[in-house]
């Protein structure tokens, strides 16, 4: 079998496993709070949206109320078509990280159980860990800085800490090792975008228990998936 | 034509720059995949990856 097809092999039935897996343990954990900070959002465009519509027009409110009250916008229905949806797009991007993960377990030419333990948990700290660092998992209706601006910091830190525990990792050179600090510590000493002085009517506790079920929901499906992405990729590419 | 010789005077070298090309279109896949489904500005895109975008820290409106 070509690499490429092992990869994908791996990686989509990697993907149907681990996201399906990361969809079950969302749903007790994640999506009771995303559906709780949601009745807040909707409290709160209908309490103040009156008095000051006329004079805030001509000023965008804030981004997800525009966008949540947007008519053309299609949205799925709640229940069976909106978790349906969520476990597909989670399927979707396991599979994405899955292919990312068995593109480096071939180019490092196979891995072992433990190697690909490693590799989890270093997608957990690239794709969770650092990022959220700066911008923590934020629930709906707790007001953010521009979405262009916050996704790029999060691509920018998810790449300087992937080349930076590459280096750290993969290259035993001292220079190697200070550089990959350097590249980890960078995007946080350029800083996430913010915003200043924003009200928000979601309660603190409901954002700190999200920010605890999300980084730990990531941290099971990291693992997961960085070790069966490599017990598959054994596999395929064996034959 | 260099290509050529290159690869059947070096069947080796040219047999580990091909697994290269291959994981790297692979994983340019993944990131593909990844960035769709996270960071699309299409609504009903985020619309439909709504929970997904916020469970998994992805910034989101």
């Amino acid at each position: 079998m070509s690499i490429f097809r092992s990869i994908v092999f791996s990686a989509v039935l990697s993907g149907l496993i681990g996201g399906t897996a990361v969809t079950v343990l969302q749903y007790f954990s994640t999506v009771p709070l995303i559906l709780k900070a949601e009745t807040y959002e909707h409290q709160a465009p209908e309490a103040g949206a009156k008095p000051t519509d006329e004079s805030a027009k001509g000023h965008a409110p804030h981004d997800h109320a525009s966008h949540e009250h947007e008519p053309t916008a299609w949205k799925p229905t709640e229940g069976l078509q909106r978790n349906g949806l969520t476990a597909a797009a989670n399927i979707l991007t396991a599979i994405g990280f899955s292919l990312l993960l068995a593109g480096f377990y071939a180019l490092r030419g196979g891995v072992d159980r433990h190697e690909a333990l490693l590799w989890g948990l270093s997608g957990f700290v690239v794709f969770t860990a650092a990022p959220g660092l700066g911008l923590p998992p934020e629930l709906p209706g707790v007001p953010v800085a521009a979405l262009g601006a916050r996704q790029l910091w999060w691509i920018m830190t998810a790449l300087a800490t992937a080349l930076g525990m590459g280096l750290i990792f993969l290259h035993r050179a001292v220079w190697a090792t200070v550089l990959g600090f350097c590249l980890v510590v960078f995007p946080h000493l350029v800083g996430a975008p913010q915003l200043a002085g924003a009200h928000s009517d979601v309660p603190d506790a409901l954002s700190h228990q999200f920010m605890v079920a999300v980084t730990m929901t990531s941290l099971l499906f990291w693992t997961l998936l960085g070790c069966l992405t490599g017990v598959f990729f054994r596999r395929f590419s064996a034959r | 034509m260099q290509q050529t010789r290159t690869a059947a005077s070096l069947p080796i070298a040219s047999h580990d720059l091909s697994v290269v090309y291959q994981a790297v279109i692979a994983m340019a896949l993944g990131l593909f995949i990844v960035g769709f489904v996270g960071f699309s500005h299409i609504d009903a895109v985020h619309n439909a990856a709504h929970d997904v975008r916020h469970s998994n820290a992805f910034p989101c409106h």
